[in-house]
């Protein structure tokens, strides 16, 4: 107690039960009422870009991830079963899209996108997605490769859709310039040609990629031709 | 209970005479020309764009400017020393601040009745009486907390930090609720304690989010329950700050 306050018998004792019970009232009237929850039905359509960059107030990089943390709220009800099912996908992407060109440098939506919602059991579900992540691709190559590399993973190993992954991959190699792209993403559409059986073709882009001279880390040029030899011995 | 009508009396003529009846005039004509601009560039729903845009500002500025008022009341009357000029009357300390209290909410809600009247531009009637009853309950809670705040914490700064935080907090904690129990939120200790936390401070919080909602005025009230229980909602939390800041005065050396 400080020199300030008077002691707590000071107070009319009417006071304290009006404080005891409203907060009494208060707490059982909340639990009663219980936390929301986001479903998967509540997700409204998506609004502009630039009505998302107003609402922002002039912050779109904390606009469009507040969007985003907002978004992945919405999933889903009855446990991790089956995720996303009642979501509405069409929906859902555009709503990345506008976040996306809200904040176009933001890595999230397509994070999200590649990451989280293309990875749904749901086939047709997962190729809305993959096809966002690649029309984002091809506004800016050099930045959004990663993700659209992990779309044509996805659409290898998950939808095993050769020819989807072959059209990314191949993407990939065909539009992006920056050094810093690693070169097992530019590879990745001689592979996916080996696993169509595609190996000719497969023959000649890894043969081209050899005799570019771009290949320079010893162990990686060894791998390569070591591959190139498997390929030209198939062929025989 | 004579001196809680007659400090009350006072309270509002202050109000009046300190230019609050035009500040919400002023207020109201904004919002009606925010509304009209808005109208003016929407290309469908032009009515209700006018009124749901006209209804958030209207709220939105009915909530400040009670604030702003009770806080710069409050500060006003400690550096005058009016407290201690009118405990040395007869009047109880809990008489004093329940007539502030009742004062304050008052003029609150004749803020409240002033945005009202506006609505009636775009709503029926009916739906218009609803919104009001539910804004002159709310702006009557941003009085109470206002009050409490502009009491315990004795500066006008941190006094309207705070009533503003606590509104805005309430808006908006049904969203941080749901965010925080996301599909995607993660499994950890740390996270489990966060979502803790938060289900705790929503026990202590009122939700604002479903009291005035604009949409009353676009599709009417959907329930008598939903006006109801913004009522009940508004009316436990103004109990609960009236009472702690009955308890705080209570306890005060002056």
């Amino acid at each position: 107690m400080s020199r300030d306050e008077r002691p707590a018998s000071a107070v009319p004792s009417w006071i304290l039960v009006l404080l005891a019970t409203s907060l009494a009232g208060q707490v059982a009237w909340q639990a009663a009422r219980g936390s929301a929850a986001l479903t998967a039905s509540d997700l409204p359509p998506a609004p502009a870009a630039g009505a998302l960059r107003a609402a922002s107030l002039g912050e779109p990089a904390a606009g469009a991830r507040l969007a985003m943390i907002w978004l992945q709220g919405f999933d889903l009800r009855g446990g991790n079963v089956a995720r996303y099912r009642e979501l509405d996908y069409a929906r859902l992407v555009a709503w990345l899209r506008q976040i996306l060109a809200t904040d176009p440098r933001s890595n999230y939506p397509l994070f999200a996108a590649a990451r989280v919602y293309a990875e749904v059991e749901d086939a047709a579900r997962a190729r809305l997605v993959m096809r966002f992540v690649h029309e984002a691709y091809l506004e800016d190559p050099d930045r959004r490769w990663p993700w659209l590399a992990h779309a044509a993973f996805l659409a290898k190993h998950r939808l095993k859709d050769l020819a989807l992954a072959r059209r990314y991959a191949h993407d990939i190699d065909r539009l992006t310039t920056d050094a810093s792209v690693p070169l097992w993403a530019k590879q990745m559409e001689i592979f996916i040609l080996e696993d169509m059986n595609e190996l000719e073709a497969a023959r000649v882009m890894l043969g081209g990629l050899l005799a570019s001279g771009r290949v320079r880390d010893p162990a990686e040029r060894r791998f390569l031709e070591q591959r190139l030899q498997e390929i030209e011995r198939r062929i025989r | 209970m004579r001196p809680v009508l007659t400090l009350a009396r006072y309270v509002l003529l202050e109000a009046l005479r300190s230019g609050l009846p035009w500040l919400g005039l002023a207020c109201v004509v904004a919002a009606l020309a925010a509304a009209a601009f808005v109208s003016q560039v929407a290309i469908a729903e032009s009515r209700e764009t006018q009124a749901a845009v006209g209804a958030a500002l209207l709220r939105a500025g009915a909530v400040l400017i009670v604030a702003l008022h009770v806080v710069a009341s409050v500060a006003r009357e400690a550096n005058d020393k009016g407290i201690e000029l009118l405990l040395a009357f007869p009047i109880s300390r809990p008489a004093y601040y329940l007539g502030k209290l009742l004062g304050h909410a008052a003029a609150a809600a004749g803020l409240a009745t002033l945005c009202a009247l506006a609505t009636l531009l775009w709503a029926k009637p009916a739906d218009a009486l609803a919104w009001w009853i539910s804004l002159a309950a709310e702006t009557a809670l941003v009085a109470t907390a206002a009050l409490f705040f502009a009491t315990v914490l004795s500066q006008a700064t941190a006094a309207i930090f705070a009533t503003l935080g606590l509104y805005l907090l309430a808006r908006s904690f049904a969203a941080i609720q749901a965010i925080a129990s996301g599909p995607l939120a993660e499994e950890s200790m740390a996270a489990q304690a966060t979502r803790w936390a938060l289900e705790a401070l929503g026990l202590l919080l009122p939700r604002l989010d479903a009291v005035t909602r604009a949409e009353w005025l676009l599709y009417g009230v959907a329930t008598a329950g939903e006006l109801w229980r913004a009522l009940v909602e508004s009316g436990l939390y103004i109990a609960l700050l009236a009472a702690a800041g009955l308890f705080d005065f209570s306890r005060r050396n002056l």
